[in-house]
C-alpha cells in the first residue's frame, strides 16, 4: 500500500512536470521550455491612455538563479500581429530581434508577406533598447511616441496550475481555497511595447495576437 | 549598386518568391554598402536577413493548453487564425463537452449566452480582441473581451465560461481556482510588470 501511494505519487509528480502548462507555457512538443515557447500575452491601455501596451513573454519557469543568465534567441523573432479590419489577418505588425545586447523593432507596419513565413520589414527604420540585466533598474528607450523594454520580469501569471492538474488527473474533485500560485516566484523574459493608438487604428475592435518564428 | 540590384533582380524575375529574394537581396547591398563604415552603426551593419518561420503563437490565454488535443498542439501553433475556427472548431467542441458535460445538454449556455458551438467557434480563432476607446479587460464584471490586462483573473473567468453554466452558479468547486492576483504587485508605469524574483 505504501509503495503503491509512494508509485502513485511519484506519478503525479512526473504528470505535473511534464504537462506544466498554462497560459501558454509549453503548450506544444515543438516549442515547449525552448527559446521560442510563448508564455503569454498581454494587449491593454497604457498609462496615457491614447497608447495601446502590447506584452510578450517567452521562456517561462526561470528560477530566480537561472534568470541572470537567460537570454533572448537571436533566431527568434517574435512577432505582435493587429488586425485591424475584422479578417483575422494581420494589417500590421511589430517585430522584435534581439541582436548583440540590444532588442530591435520594426513597425507598427504593414508587413511584406502575411501567414506563417515572416522576413523582418528592414524597409522601416528600426527603434532598439538594450536588454535589461537582471537585478537592475530596466532600461526603457522611447522613439516617435512609442515606449520599448525587454529582459527579464517575474512572470504576471498566477493559477494554481497543480490542483487543475489534479482535477484534469482524476485525483481532485475541486480547487483548494485558497489556491496556491504554481508560478510564484519564477521569471520570464519579457518584451513590452507601447504605442499611440493613432498608429494602429482609430476606434473599435482591433484583434491582435503574438507570434514566435525561428530563422530558417 | 543600385544597376547591379536591379539586375539580379531581373534575373530572379522567373522565380516564385520574388519578394523573399527582393528583400533579401536588398539586405545584402545594404550590408555590403556599409560593410566599409562600420561607425555609422545600427541597422545598417546589422544582419537582419533571413526568413522566419512560425512555431509559437496566442491570442486568449490557455486556449492551446485546455481546448486541443497533445497530437494537434503543434498544428494549431502553425494555422493561420484565419484558418482556426475552420480546422479545430469540431475539436475544441469535443474537447469542451467532455470536460464539462452539460454544455452537450441542447440549449445549455454559459453566462455569455454561448452555446457549445457558438462558444468554441468563438475561442477557435486565437486571437484577443481589444477595444481601442476604453477600458481594456478580459472581464472585469462589466467589459467582456476588451483586452487583456495584467491583474486580469483569467483563469478563473475561463473556469466560470466553462463549469460556471448559465449564472457563475454551478460547479463552483471547478470555476475558480482561488488564486485570484499576482504574487508581486504590477508597476503603474512602463513597462507595468513587476521586476524579477
Amino acid at each position: 500500500m505504501k509503495n503503491k501511494k509512494m508509485i502513485f505519487g511519484i506519478s503525479i509528480l512526473a504528470l505535473v512536470g511534464f504537462f506544466l502548462v498554462s497560459a501558454d507555457h509549453i503548450d506544444a512538443p515543438a516549442v515547449q521550455g525552448g527559446s521560442s515557447d510563448i508564455t503569454d500575452f498581454y494587449a491593454f491601455q497604457g498609462e496615457n491612455t491614447n497608447n495601446m501596451v502590447f506584452v510578450a513573454n517567452v521562456q517561462g519557469l526561470l528560477s530566480p538563479s537561472a534568470t541572470a543568465t537567460a537570454m533572448f534567441d537571436e533566431n527568434v523573432l517574435i512577432e505582435f500581429n493587429i488586425d485591424n479590419n475584422g479578417d483575422n489577418v494581420e494589417d500590421l505588425v511589430i517585430q522584435a530581434i534581439p541582436r548583440d545586447g540590444k532588442m530591435y523593432f520594426f513597425g507598427p507596419t504593414a508587413p511584406t508577406t502575411t501567414g506563417l513565413n515572416s522576413n523582418i520589414e528592414v524597409s522601416t527604420v528600426p527603434s532598439s533598447v538594450d536588454i535589461s540585466a537582471y537585478g537592475v533598474a530596466p532600461t526603457i528607450s522611447t522613439n516617435a511616441g512609442m515606449s520599448f523594454f525587454a529582459g527579464p520580469r517575474d512572470d504576471p501569471f498566477f493559477m494554481d496550475f497543480a490542483q487543475y492538474s489534479a482535477i484534469i488527473g482524476g485525483t481532485a474533485t475541486s480547487f483548494n481555497n485558497p489556491g496556491s500560485d504554481t508560478f510564484a516566484g519564477s521569471n520570464v523574459m519579457s518584451v513590452v511595447v507601447e504605442v499611440p493608438k493613432s498608429m494602429i487604428g482609430t476606434s473599435g475592435t482591433i484583434n491582435t495576437w503574438v507570434e514566435s518564428k525561428r530563422k530558417q | 549598386m543600385k544597376i547591379y540590384k536591379r539586375t539580379l533582380t531581373i534575373n530572379n524575375s522567373l522565380m516564385n518568391n520574388l519578394k523573399l529574394i527582393f528583400s533579401s537581396l536588398l539586405i545584402t547591398a545594404l550590408i555590403m554598402s556599409c560593410s566599409n563604415d562600420d561607425d555609422n552603426g545600427m541597422q545598417n551593419t546589422v544582419d537582419f536577413s533571413g526568413t522566419f518561420a512560425q512555431q509559437d503563437q496566442m491570442g486568449r490565454p490557455a486556449v492551446n493548453t485546455v481546448f486541443v488535443s497533445s497530437s494537434s498542439k503543434d498544428m494549431f501553433n502553425t494555422t493561420v487564425p484565419s484558418q482556426q475556427s475552420a480546422s479545430f472548431q469540431t475539436m475544441f467542441q469535443t474537447n469542451l463537452e467532455a470536460l464539462s458535460p452539460a454544455y452537450a445538454n441542447p440549449g445549455d449556455t454559459n453566462a455569455l449566452g454561448l452555446d457549445s458551438a457558438t462558444f468554441t467557434g468563438l475561442l477557435a480563432t486565437d486571437v484577443l480582441n481589444v477595444s481601442l476607446d476604453g477600458t481594456t479587460t478580459f472581464y472585469d464584471g462589466t467589459n467582456v473581451l476588451t483586452g487583456r490586462a495584467l491583474a486580469d483573473d483569467v483563469i478563473t473567468v475561463e473556469l466560470l465560461l466553462i463549469f460556471g453554466g448559465e449564472d457563475f452558479s454551478e460547479n463552483p468547486g471547478l470555476s475558480n481556482d482561488n488564486v485570484d492576483e499576482n504574487d508581486k504587485p504590477f508597476l503603474t508605469s512602463f513597462p507595468y510588470l513587476a521586476a524579477p524574483w
